[in-house]
């Protein structure tokens, strides 16, 4: 077990690796640079700023320079946010992104788990159809719509919560990212579950169960509920890291100090080291969430050990 | 008799509760302040939505009145010479840092030797360029940093030389480029300098909380000199990068004021929450640039036509929905040192119809008819608003026999595009630096020959040139009288706008939504509103 895990540890280095040269490299070779904006600066300034962000340099030394850096954590300054490395911008956003993603998965998971079973025990009745619709609204309206819907009704019309922003230490700030982040994947768990619950007790040994007397609850507690979590399970791994990694719509209308929108702005403006620390960050998250999910695998099932 | 005694007594003990409450709570400025700002370092940012943090908790020579024109700030008074090259400014006696220093001229001769300091590598630094010196030692001609032309006479007096007489020097001091740091403290904390825990300001508000991405923290400054009448003891500068957010944060009363809003709530901001949006004029034109360093539309008669037939009426009414007003020349209308008759082009008075039949006879005589179009691209960066004009203007110019390929791109790509030379028809647009019809007259100079023989050609991304222009331009910038120096200028704008050197579309207008709760909020030009003339009530 520890040796499987050992190889896939080893496994992950090369992957890192070469995103980081893919991703340095691309990033250089796309037309426009970080300063291209809205006003053509002086040829003297554009040396001073290429000089001052080692621009100048050859672009091999840069790479390594970069690589260099990142060994020991450093991953260089960013060029727009001009007061922040960018090591020091993420130990400031990925804390809460973290803190938002995870919630979110619980919140998200339990609430799925729940309606899912529900709408299984009920097939094809009322209380069924109602869930099976409600789960639809958001997969298909997209968050940032949402995001704005609930902000209308909560904290316009009702004004239960706040709309936006972010206070350290208050919690009615989180309500509303929380749950718009939360649904999608809430919404992809019930549907899961749903179906594995339906398959579960529709089999032979729910069917023993019951002519032997037993009550519904009690199959449903000791015998369905576990055996219709494994497809669920194998979904929760990629569903944790789209959380991590998908904040930046949440966090945009929220004003949220997360880094999810840094992916996106600092690819825009050409912030190259941003880019790449983001970048890292969440490389580093998939493999993990990977390796944990085939982790629990190998534990479940010794032929995948033996791979 | 005894309950309503007792009553009466709870009422007036809860009411001077609310009262003392009311009173020790501290006043709020909730400010939806766009952009994040990406540094609150005076060299580093160039940004609005950074000016009004670095405005707060800085402040220059020369300070803005309520309605951004230049009064005395950390200069209580200044004298200029006769050839106006010399400015001699008595700091007040009473200036101070944050941590209690007094505000001595060294700090003022350290900020712009850093400023001009290469290795700052300061965006706008040129705006400074006036400054004796200044250019060469960003340029690196000149490393001995005592020749810049500003001298610490005493502590209190500080002397400013200039390479050539700027009549618009006073209120380029008012920008961020020409604020005073602390040498002291930036040595000691390098580029950490700027976070809350180090950073020293002389400014009414002093910083105290960054959170990136979400908002910057100010509260009143008790070594302000003006502090006793800052009637705003706080303020949040809030991250509003999403328009539509912040719209709802603003009706749910979490913003007090809005340094922008979405086009499209225009007309449901007047109908729901009247006299709060602010449309006002601000110094800045919104333009088509025409490449004309190569065919076809080096041929005037091509350019001509193509203005001609833009309808510029209604772009800022119908399509974008703001009441943008129509623009035809090139220096926007309320620029100072520009007296004189705006100019107004001939065929802008005609019937549109009439115009379109100039225009295609234009065409016609060029070869191109609407059977037989020109192609041409417009590219414009990655925006609705752009999206909108440019697919109106491409429907305006296929009547005359145009078609037009419409190039979409985000912002780094398309400036790329325009500073290279590889476009046909481009957007752009340009908001002024200084309030000085110079500043827009400038874009249309031709480029500087650099040492490798190339051309820089800078913002004139159109390439137009013309030695005429360029002439007058020349003139211009030596002349001591402010009126013969506008009549050059005047000239100089004919010049260029009867030969179309880029197509004006409109001028800009600065979008605000304020609070009823908030007095003091004064629309202006340069759209810059300083937190110390307001003041909120409940």
């Amino acid at each position: 077990m520890l040796g499987y895990a050992f190889k896939r540890v080893l496994s992950a280095i090369p992957i890192v690796l070469i995103t980081i040269t893919a991703c340095f490299f691309i990033l250089r070779l796309a037309p426009g640079g970080p300063f291209d904006g809205e006003r053509a600066l002086p040829p003297d300034m554009i040396r001073n700023l290429r000089a001052y962000y080692h621009l100048d340099e050859p672009i091999f030394i840069q790479y390594l320079n970069y690589l260099g850096g990142v060994m020991h954590g450093d991953f260089g300054p960013s060029m727009v946010m001009k007061d922040f490395s960018v090591s020091r911008l993420l130990s400031i956003g990925l804390p809460f992104t973290l803190m938002l993603g995870f919630t979110a998965f619980i919140v998200g998971t339990a609430a799925g788990l729940i309606a899912g079973a529900l709408a299984a025990v009920n097939q094809n009745k009322t209380p069924d159809y109602v869930l099976v619709f409600l789960v639809l609204i958001p997969l298909i309206i997209p968050n940032f719509l949402m995001a704005n819907l609930v902000q209308l009704a909560f904290g316009v019309y009702l004004g239960w919560l706040p709309v936006g922003g972010y206070q350290p230490g208050a919690w009615t700030h989180l309500v509303l990212p929380v749950i718009i982040l939360a649904m999608p994947h809430g919404a992809r768990v019930a549907r899961l579950m749903r179906g594995s619950m339906i398959e579960v007790l529709g089999t032979n040994y729910i069917r023993t169960a019951r002519s032997k007397g037993l009550g519904t609850r009690l199959i449903l507690a000791r015998h369905a509920i576990k055996p219709a979590m494994i497809p669920v399970v194998s979904y929760l791994g990629p569903g944790l890291s789209y959380l991590l990694t998908g904040s930046l719509v949440v966090e945009q209308v929220f004003t949220l100090p997360g880094i999810g929108k840094y992916f996106i702005t600092a690819a825009l403006n050409r912030d190259y080291g941003v880019v790449l620390g983001t970048t890292v960050i969440y490389i580093f998250i998939i493999l993990v969430l990977n390796l944990i999910v085939d982790m629990i695998y190998a534990w479940l099932d010794p032929k995948v050990r033996l791979r | 008799m005894k309950i309503t005694r007792v009553l009466k007594a709870v009422a007036a003990a809860g009411a001077l509760a609310l009262f003392l409450g009311s009173a020790a709570q501290a006043v709020t400025l909730n400010l939806g302040n766009g952009g994040e700002p990406g540094s609150l370092d005076p060299h580093k940012v160039s940004g609005d939505w950074e000016n009004r943090v670095v405005g707060e908790y800085l402040e220059g020579l020369v300070a803005e009145d309520a309605n951004a024109e230049p009064i005395p700030g950390q200069a209580e008074s200044w004298t200029v010479s006769d050839d106006g090259l010399t400015y001699t400014f008595k700091l007040r006696a009473d200036a101070m840092w944050s941590d209690g220093k007094p505000v001595v001229a060294q700090n003022f001769v350290d900020a712009f030797q850093r400023l001009f300091d290469p290795k700052t590598a300061a965006q706008y630094a040129y705006l400074q360029y006036p400054i004796k010196n200044s250019s060469k030692i960003a340029n690196g001609d000149i490393t001995d940093f005592n020749e810049l032309g500003v001298k610490a006479i005493d502590d209190k007096t500080l002397e400013i030389d200039l390479e050539a007489p700027t009549p618009y020097f006073i209120e380029a001091l008012t920008h961020y480029t020409a604020f005073p740091i602390r040498k002291d403290v930036i040595d000691e904390f390098g580029d950490q300098w700027t976070q809350p825990e180090h950073i020293v300001g002389n400014g009414p508000y002093k910083i105290t909380e960054w959170v990136p991405g979400s908002y910057i923290k100010g509260v009143k400054s008790d070594t302000y000199y003006g502090k006793d009448d800052l009637k705003i003891d706080e303020i949040v500068w809030h991250n509003t990068e999403d328009l539509t957010a912040a719209l709802n944060r603003y009706r749910a009363g979490e913003l007090d004021i809005m340094t922008d809003f979405p086009a499209d709530q225009y007309q449901f901001l007047q109908d729901n929450y009247a006299g709060q949006a602010h449309v006002a004029p601000f110094l800045g034109i919104y333009y088509y640039v025409l490449n004309q360093s190569k065919p076809p539309l080096d041929n005037v008669n091509i350019r001509k036509a193509l203005s001609l037939s833009v309808l510029r009426d209604v772009i800022g009414p119908d399509v974008l929905g703001t009441g943008e007003l129509p623009a035809y020349g090139w220096v926007p209308p309320g620029t100072g040192n520009y007296e004189g008759e705006q100019y107004l082009p001939d065929w802008s008075e005609e019937p549109y119809d009439q115009r379109v039949e100039e225009a295609k006879k234009l065409m016609a005589d060029a070869g191109y008819t609407p059977d037989k179009p020109l192609k041409l691209t417009l590219r414009y960066n990655t925006n609705e608003n752009h999206q909108r004009i440019a697919v109106a203007i491409a429907d305006m110019w296929k009547q005359i026999g145009v078609d037009v390929e419409l190039f979409n791109a985000e912002t780094a790509v398309h400036y790329d595009a325009l500073q290279s030379g590889d476009f046909q028809v481009g957007r752009a647009g340009w908001l002024l630096d200084y309030n000085d019809p110079s500043n827009t007259l400038d874009l249309l100079r031709t480029g500087t020959k650099q040492s490798d023989g190339t051309i820089n050609w800078g913002n004139n991304y159109g390439r137009y040139s013309n030695p005429e222009y360029d002439d007058l331009m020349a003139k211009a910038s030596t002349e001591l009288d402010l009126a013969k120096r506008a009549g050059l200028m005047h000239q100089a704008e004919k010049l260029a706008m009867d030969q179309f050197a880029a197509i004006p579309i409109y001028w800009y207008v600065s979008k605000n939504v304020v609070s009823p709760k908030i007095q003091g909020f004064s629309d202006n030009a340069k759209d810059i509103h300083r937190v110390r003339w307001m003041s909120k009530s409940e």
